[in-house]
């Protein structure tokens, strides 16, 4: 039987506050299988809730007839996760530092901090429709 | 079950909040910010949060605390945060509220320490 190097696992979500909870149990899943430690499997579960709550809140605005994608792409070097959501897009260079200043003591504004902290790299980018794609790898 | 259970313990005029779950959005979220509403429509103004039991906390979570403290400071009262996970510890380092917060590992000093 040949070896599977490569696994996707696409989820596609309403948008609702249990879907947070459904994609972060899919990606325990996925990290279990990727064989990724407990300390780097807590990091791809903070950065993908804080991914889909964004794409939730966010992008689709609580809007249930709009989809959330996730799709997991594991390899021998890398888990990599891309969250999609079907809003009007946004400008990650507008998210001020939530570590300075003023802005510690704001009530909301750290989830692409706790994703970008969390993760090797993060990228963001439009889909086909508008909506905000972003893209993150976490290294194996 | 719920995603937060939460105990109310009396200690003098400190009101002890036992948190055992998840702070996380939707019912966690909630659960902390109805808590401490409705602790302040009692007059109950010195709050220590014991997050012995709280696994795991998200971005909202976080916002939630800060949340807290901002409406107890501003209503006159105290908020203090007691055995924090090592999680939490981390998280409130990183966000730098590690230093904003009244934070204790033993529940007989973080009650001394409400004026």
């Amino acid at each position: 039987m040949p070896s599977v190097t490569e696994e996707t696992t696409r989820l596609f979500l309403p948008s609702r506050t249990e879907s947070v909870n459904e994609a972060a149990a899919a990606a325990g899943e996925v990290a279990k299988r990727s064989g990724l430690d407990e300390e780097a499997a807590y990091g791809v579960d903070m950065a993908l809730r804080e991914a889909v709550t964004n794409a939730l809140v966010h992008g689709n605005k609580r809007d249930e007839s709009k989809t959330i994608t996730v799709i997991f792409t594991s390899s021998p070097g890398a888990l990599e996760i891309e969250v999609s959501d079907q809003g009007i897009g946004f400008d990650p260079g507008n998210v001020p530092d939530p570590t300075v200043g003023e802005n510690v003591l704001k009530t909301s504004g750290r989830g692409i901090f706790f994703m970008r902290t969390f993760m090797d790299d993060v990228t963001w980018s439009r889909t086909a429709a508008g909506g905000t794609m972003v893209r993150m790898i976490k290294k194996l | 079950m719920a995603e937060l259970n939460m105990k109310e313990r009396q200690a003098g005029d400190v009101t002890v909040l036992d948190m055992d779950g998840k702070i996380t959005i939707g019912e966690g979220s909630v659960a902390l910010r109805s808590a401490i509403r409705r602790l302040l429509e009692e007059g109950k103004k010195k709050v220590l949060l014991n997050l012995a039991g709280v696994g795991y906390i998200d971005s909202s979570g976080i916002g939630e605390l800060v949340s807290s403290y901002t409406a107890i400071n501003k209503d006159g009262g105290q908020l203090k945060l007691l055995n924090l996970t090592q999680k939490l510890q981390d998280l409130l380092t990183i966000t730098k509220l590690l230093t904003v917060f009244d934070v204790y590992e033993s529940e007989s000093d973080a009650l001394n320490g409400f004026k």
